[in-house]
């Protein structure tokens, strides 16, 4: 029997992880990445929630043992999907032709524009920046300091940026945003033991094991200030700082707050990748833009397309250890239909 | 302050603005507020661009401060909305402008509410005919008279008599802006530079050689709120809005206000009386205050009007730091001269502020 040959769509941590578990399966692997290299998200991110964990650790990880024989194709980018009789037949714009038995879709998401949210000043005051700034500092170990080059003596953290949010389009929870304030709070303060945090949240949805804990310590050990309520606008003072319009919900005062750096918990939303693909195949697409599998419950991977699988964050917002758990479970499925 | 990332915005909101032959809508209280600025917007427009600029005297109040105060019923004001919008089309005219800023919210929203709603747009066409035997019509572009002098900024700068600089320091002169709400905070696509960093003003200042000062409370209601006046028991809630802005804004020493709305001129300009009155408070040099001007009337003083011909006699805070400031020859014992040298009296004194 001819080995069969799947295609991977995407590869960040769910297409590197499934691509590895179908080669070890047998399979030949065809690992398609729009960007320059692997690892998508990861690649900007310096610690994992909740224990801090590097994340390059998870990279390393996932670089460990890649086999030889699965075919890497960064900056590819599909143009056209067909199919003759039960393979399927893709086209790069480098006009590569690749054929394969199967395509497993994990073109995973974007972060939400935060220029969007145009009263909180992303990109027009110098002093707000968004949480995956915010890792890249953490990252290339940049001094935390504003733009005027002081220590910022009042940081506060905006929950919800873009997501659960009408007014941007986008109903949905991105889910790890939450904690991930909390993990970033927490740095924060461990490099500016001085500084006054701040989080304004709706609710915070602590789902995960160990999340809980963290942000109980946020509060206990490092004196992070959780405040219930939705920052309404951003001012620039005269100063370079910030003043925050919020009102606190749980007092129900509006409050008024001098701040010397915002950060601006952006939430997940498709990526281009996730809607030109999701297109290209005429997949069906829930709500909130993202591929919606055939049964969430009991046909998670599975797609009205015949042959076309999803897996990791192009179904929704995830965290690590779901998209990881999400990509060996797609390469199961992947193996009983390419085996039956 | 990141000026590419306000400019990348303004780039996003940029708006279609008809560019002739308008059929302009006055504002039912602008004229006893700041009597000169809508005679400016026409002298402007037919004697120095010479647009067709046509007037009906039958048009009404659009019902607008009634709508927002919940006095008038939606239904009622679609219907005089439908109203205006017929005697456009009887008079040939399909581009709509309007004075009032309220006024262009409302017609924005009859409009919207038309296209998402066909139905209501049917029953507004059935209560005009029944009402008033009249056609239905629609405009093919609604534009507040602020956007329109937005568009003829540099026809207006080409013909500068003076500019907004300071005349002994050659520095530019540094202006405030304040935006009606109903302009763009309901819309934000049809309000040139959105709602929240418009540019509809920031263009003519700084087309007029001047320069716009931020302040953390730019985006504060000034004060007029129709239910913060129109309810008298409510008016130090008013008072207190402004008095926010103008605490705010101070350190920035701006040279003078701008605004595109009949009620935040008036409550920006009298509010510094009654606030230096009341605790003596003055928020300009010294002590006086800080000019509050309608864009029409900027445009007239750019042109080289005379301040006493557009109106500025009227106005509460005394404009002559501003006149000197940009050089504007003017003469001061005509102030209170009205046509024909007839004497228009002289309001008292205040005790606080500077008057001349």
């Amino acid at each position: 029997m001819m080995t069969k040959t799947v295609a991977v769509i995407g590869g960040g941590p769910a297409g590197m992880e499934a691509s590895k578990e179908l080669a070890f399966n047998g399979f030949q692997v065809v690992l398609l990445e729009s960007g320059a290299r692997l690892g998508g998200h990861m690649n900007q991110w310096d610690r994992l929630f909740p224990n801090k964990r590097p994340a390059g650790e998870i990279l390393e990880s996932l670089y460990r043992n890649f086999p030889g024989s699965i075919t890497v194709m960064t900056e590819t980018n599909i143009t056209s999907i067909g199919r003759n009789a039960d393979r399927f037949i893709l086209r790069t714009a480098g006009r590569d032709v690749i054929e394969a038995d199967a395509l497993l879709v994990c073109t995973g998401f974007r972060v939400f524009d935060a220029i969007l949210k145009e009263e909180y000043g992303y990109g027009i005051y110098d002093n707000v920046i968004t949480s995956v700034d915010l890792e890249q500092w953490f990252k290339e170990k940049r001094p935390v300091l504003t733009s005027h080059g002081r220590v910022p003596a009042t940081v506060g953290f905006i929950h919800c940026v873009g997501s659960r949010d009408e007014k941007s389009g986008n109903l949905h929870c991105s889910k790890v945003c939450c904690v991930t304030a909390v993990k970033q709070a927490v740095e924060l303060k461990e490099k500016l033991p001085e500084a006054r945090i701040f989080c304004f949240y709706m609710d915070l949805r602590m789902f995960g094991l160990g999340y809980e804990e963290l942000y109980k310590e946020s509060q206990e050990k490092y004196r992070i200030q959780f405040i219930r309520g939705r920052l309404s606008e951003a001012f620039e003072n005269m100063d370079g700082s910030l003043m925050a319009k919020v009102e606190d919900t749980l007092t129900a005062k509006p409050l008024r707050i001098n701040l010397d750096l915002l950060v601006l918990m952006v939430g997940f939303l498709p990526s281009d990748g996730t809607a030109a693909i999701g297109s290209l195949l005429g997949l069906t697409f829930n709500p909130n833009g993202f591929l919606q599998p055939r049964d969430g419950h009991l046909q998670p991977h599975d797609t009205e397309q015949q042959g076309v699988f999803l897996a990791g964050s192009c179904k929704g917002p995830k965290n690590l250890e779901e998209t990881l758990a999400d990509a060996r479970s797609a390469v199961l499925r992947i193996r009983q239909y390419l085996t039956n | 302050m990141k000026i590419e990332g306000k400019k990348r915005l303004w780039q996003q909101y940029q708006k279609e603005i008809a560019g002739d032959r308008y059929f302009y809508v006055r504002s039912c209280v602008r004229q006893n507020f700041f009597p000169g600025a809508e005679a400016v917007f026409l002298k402007i427009m037919q004697d120095e661009l010479g647009k067709d600029v046509y007037e009906n005297p039958a048009h009404t109040s659009c019902t607008g401060i009634g709508y927002h105060c919940d006095i008038v019923p939606f239904d009622t004001a679609m219907t005089v909305v439908a109203r205006q919008f017929s005697l456009m089309a009887e008079a040939g005219y399909e581009n709509f402008v309007t004075s009032c800023i309220t006024s262009f919210g409302l017609y924005s929203e009859v409009l919207e509410t038309w296209n998402h709603f066909p139905e209501k747009q049917e029953q507004a066409a059935r209560f005009l005919h029944e009402a008033t035997g009249r056609p239905f019509a629609r405009p093919s572009n609604v534009s507040h008279a602020s956007d329109i002098i937005y568009k003829y900024r540099h026809e207006i700068a080409a013909r500068a008599q003076y500019r907004l600089v300071n005349s002994l320091t050659g520095e530019p002169l540094k202006g405030v802006e304040h935006i009606g709400c109903h302009y763009a905070k309901m819309f934000p696509s049809k309000g040139v530079g959105g709602a929240e960093y418009p540019y509809v003003l920031v263009g003519m200042i700084e087309e007029w050689g001047g320069e716009v000062v931020d302040y953390p409370e730019r985006r504060h209601c000034c004060g007029f709120g129709f239910r913060h006046y129109a309810v008298r028991a409510n008016r130090g809630y008013s008072l207190s809005c402004s008095r926010k802005k103008f605490e705010s804004m101070q350190p920035y020493k701006p040279d003078f206000i701008l605004t595109n709305c009949p009620g935040c001129p008036m409550f920006l300009d009298r509010w510094q009386y009654v606030i230096s009155e009341m605790e003596g408070k003055t928020y300009g040099p010294g002590n006086e205050g800080i000019p509050v001007l309608t864009y029409e009337e900027l445009a007239g003083l750019v042109l080289g009007y005379d301040p006493w011909d557009i109106g500025l006699q009227v106005h509460q805070v005394s404009v002559e730091p501003l006149l000197k400031k940009m050089g504007i020859a003017y003469d001061p014992d005509g102030k209170y001269l009205g046509p024909g040298g007839k004497y228009l009296g002289r309001p008292e004194n205040p005790a606080n502020i500077y008057f001349v």
